[in-house]
C-alpha cells in the first residue's frame, strides 16, 4: 500500500518538460534528478519528498522515448504516477524501470492531498475528498514485470520472456 | 476475417496468428540505439547479465544526437558506446554519419514487412518501407539485445486513405502536419496507422518516411505506408491489408485543396493553414532532422533560394540527414546554392532539433523548423517559440525573416521541377 502527498499537473505534459533533452546524456541519476519538471515547475525539485505522487491529466510523458524521464521522476522520490492516461512508450519505461503508473480515466485529484494506492486491486483512495477510483488493470506480464522491481531484474530472474 | 498490415507482420514473428488486442512475444527482427539511449540501454544489458549480442549483425548503435561532442561527459558517453560496439562486434555509426533513422533505411538494416524496435520515438519512420517499427525505451531495448525478443499488445489500426492531388510545391510533410493536427497530439495512442490512397502513390520513400515519422506526433505505436509503386534497390516482399480487415477508424482526407500547413508552439498538433501564422518574425530557420533532411528537401530549399540572399536578420542552419545525403547534395550543387544564400552547415546529425547542441535559440526568439516537434524548450531554451512546416516554407521564411509561403516567393513560378 502506497500512501503519499500529490503534485498535480495538467495534460500533455512531455518528455521535454519532464527532463529537457539538454540534461538527458548522463548516467547519473541525481543530475537527472536535479533537472526534473524544470521547465514546466522550476519549484517542484525543491517541494517534492521521498514518497509522494505524482498526478496529471490526459498522456503524460508524450514525445521522445527518453527512459530518463521516468528515471528523473523516480529518483526525485516520486513513488508512484497518476494519470488519467499515459503515453505508450513512457508507460512501457516506467514499468521496466519499477516505477508503478497507474491510470485512471476519471480521477479529480488535486493538488496536496493524501493517497492511499493499492497497487494490487487498483483501488485508490483520495483521503482528502473521501473519493475511491478504481485504476485501468495492466497486462500480466507488466504486473509481473512490476512486481520484480522492473525488467532487469525479470530478465537476471527468468532469462527470457516468460509468455503472456 | 481478414487481416491488417500489423497484424500480419506481427503474426509472422510471433508463435501464432494474432488480432488487435492480443498480446504477444515476438521474434524481432533489428534494434537501434543512439547516443542519447545508448548508454543507458548498455548499463541495463549488463546489468541483465548481459555478455554476448543474441546477434550482432541486428543491432546498431549510432551516436547523432549530440554529435561531435560538445563536452567531456558526453564524450565519454560516445566512448562508452565505441567500446560496446568493438566488444560485441555489432554496426556503429560514428559521429557525422547521419541521424539513426535515415542510417538504419539507407543502409539496409530495416526492410519492409519487418518487425523492428529503436531506442528512440521516431523508429515509426521505418513504416515508410512497409515495416513495423515502434520505439521503445532503453531496458526494453536491452531485453531485445538479450533474448531477441520483446513482448507486445498488437495495436488497432487507423486507416488513412489520401485522396485527390497534391497541389504543387505542396509536400508529404503538409499533409501529415494537417493529419496530426486533425488526429491530436494523443489521437492515435497505442494504434498503427496505415496510409494508403492516390494521393501517395507515386511517393518517393524520402517522402513515405516523412509520412510515417510523425505518426510518433499522433501517439501511435507504428504508421505503415501502403507499398504500392515503392522502390528499392535490393529485392523485398509487400504486404498489404486483406480486404476485410478491421480497422478502429477508417477517415478519408482530400488532399486537393490542401494549403501549406504551420505548427504553431508548443504542440505538433497545433497546426492549422500557413495563411494563421504568416507574417511571424523569425530569428532562427533550421532544415534538418529525421523528418526532412532528405535531398528532396534540401533540393526544394534550394528551389527556393536559388540566387537569393536570406534575410539579414535570420540564421538559416541546415543538417543533413546522412554523410550520404550530403555528398549527394554536394555533387548536384544543391550545396552551393544554399551556402550562396547564406545558409550554415552543420554536421549530418540530430544537433539543433533536440537542443543538445548547435543553434539554441535565445530568449523570446522565433524558430521556423523543419522538424517534427516544437515542445517547449525542445531546441534548448523553454523561452523560444518554434514553428514546424515543410522545407520549402522554411526556406522562404528565412529568405524574408518572417513566415511566408513559398509560393509567394516563387511569384507565379510554379515550376517547382526546376532546381
Ligand atoms: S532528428 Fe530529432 S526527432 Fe529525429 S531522431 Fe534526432 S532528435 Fe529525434
Amino acid at each position: 500500500m502506497l500512501v503519499g502527498k500529490t503534485h498535480v499537473y495538467g495534460d500533455n505534459i512531455d518528455t521535454d518538460r519532464i527532463i529537457p533533452g539538454k540534461y538527458t546524456k548522463t548516467l547519473d541519476m541525481s543530475q537527472l534528478a536535479a533537472h526534473v519538471l524544470e521547465d514546466l515547475d522550476p519549484e517542484f525539485r525543491h517541494r517534492v519528498q521521498s514518497g509522494d505522487i505524482l498526478v496529471a491529466g490526459e498522456n503524460f510523458g508524450t514525445g521522445s522515448s527518453r527512459e530518463q524521464a521516468p528515471i528523473a521522476i523516480q529518483a526525485a522520490g516520486i513513488s508512484v504516477v497518476v494519470a488519467r492516461s499515459f503515453a505508450r512508450i513512457f508507460y512501457r519505461n516506467a514499468i521496466n524501470i519499477g516505477l508503478p503508473v497507474v491510470e485512471i480515466a476519471n480521477h479529480t485529484i488535486e493538488n496536496g492531498q493524501q493517497l492511499e494506492i493499492d497497487l494490487k486491486t487498483g483501488a485508490v483512495t483520495n483521503l482528502a475528498a473521501h473519493e475511491t477510483y478504481q485504476a485501468r488493470q495492466m497486462p500480466q506480464v507488466m504486473i509481473d514485470i512490476l512486481n520484480e522491481g522492473g525488467l532487469v531484474n525479470y530478465l537476471k530472474q527468468h532469462g527470457t520472456y516468460k509468455g503472456v | 476475417m481478414g487481416q491488417t498490415t500489423v497484424e500480419k507482420i506481427i503474426s509472422k514473428h510471433a508463435a501464432s496468428s494474432v488480432r488487435a488486442g492480443d498480446l504477444a512475444i515476438v521474434d524481432v527482427d533489428g534494434v537501434m540505439a543512439t547516443d542519447a539511449t545508448g548508454p543507458f540501454t548498455i548499463k541495463a544489458f549488463r546489468d541483465m547479465g548481459g555478455i554476448d549480442l543474441w546477434d550482432a549483425e541486428r543491432v546498431s548503435l549510432i551516436l547523432d544526437h549530440a554529435t561531435p561532442a560538445p563536452n567531456e561527459r558526453i564524450s565519454n558517453l560516445h566512448q562508452m558506446l565505441r567500446d560496446f560496439a568493438n566488444e560485441s562486434g555489432c554496426h556503429f555509426y560514428d559521429v557525422g554519419e547521419g541521424i539513426c533513422h535515415q542510417l538504419m533505411v539507407e543502409n539496409g538494416h530495416v526492410k519492409p514487412g519487418d518487425l523492428f524496435l529503436g531506442a528512440d520515438s521516431h523508429s515509426p519512420t521505418y513504416g515508410g518501407l512497409n515495416a513495423f517499427a515502434a520505439g521503445v525505451g532503453s531496458t526494453d531495448l536491452a531485453a531485445v539485445m538479450l533474448t531477441g525478443k520483446t513482448w507486445l499488445k498488437v495495436p488497432e489500426t487507423i486507416r488513412i486513405e489520401l485522396v485527390g492531388q497534391l497541389p504543387k510545391g505542396l509536400t508529404a510533410k503538409d499533409m501529415i502536419l494537417f493529419l496530426v493536427g486533425q488526429i491530436g497530439i494523443a489521437g492515435a495512442t497505442y494504434m498503427a496507422v496505415e496510409f494508403t490512397g492516390e494521393a501517395i502513390r507515386d511517393f518517393t520513400l524520402a517522402s513515405r518516411m516523412v509520412l510515417a515519422n510523425m505518426v510518433a506526433e499522433m501517439g501511435a505505436k507504428t504508421g505503415l505506408v501502403d507499398p504500392t509503386n515503392l522502390e528499392l534497390w535490393y529485392d523485398w516482399e509487400a504486404t498489404y491489408p486483406d480486404d476485410d480487415a478491421k480497422y478502429a477508424i477508417s477517415q478519408t482526407f482530400d488532399v486537393s485543396q490542401l494549403k501549406p500547413q504551420v505548427a504553431r508552439p508548443h504542440l505538433p498538433s497545433h497546426v492549422s493553414d500557413i495563411d494563421v501564422s504568416q507574417g511571424k518574425k523569425i530569428q532562427q530557420a533550421f532544415i534538418g532532422s529525421c523528418t526532412n533532411a532528405r535531398l528532396e528537401d534540401l533540393q526544394m530549399a534550394a528551389r527556393v533560394l536559388k540566387g537569393k540572399k536570406i534575410a539579414r536578420t535570420v540564421r538559416l542552419l541546415v543538417a543533413p540527414a546522412s554523410r550520404k545525403i550530403f555528398n549527394a547534395a554536394l555533387a548536384d550543387g544543391t550545396i552551393q546554392i544554399l551556402s550562396d544564400a547564406g545558409a550554415t552547415f552543420l554536421n549530418a546529425g540530430c544537433g539543433p532539433c533536440v537542443g543538445t547542441l548547435g543553434g539554441i535559440p535565445a530568449d523570446g526568439e522565433v524558430i521556423i523548423s523543419s522538424t517534427n516537434r516544437n515542445f517547449q524548450g525542445r531546441m534548448g531554451n523553454p523561452n523560444a517559440e518554434i514553428y514546424l512546416s515543410s522545407p520549402a516554407v522554411v526556406a522562404a521564411s528565412a529568405l524574408t525573416g518572417e513566415i511566408t509561403n513559398p509560393a509567394d516567393i516563387l511569384n507565379g513560378n510554379t515550376d517547382w521541377e526546376i532546381l
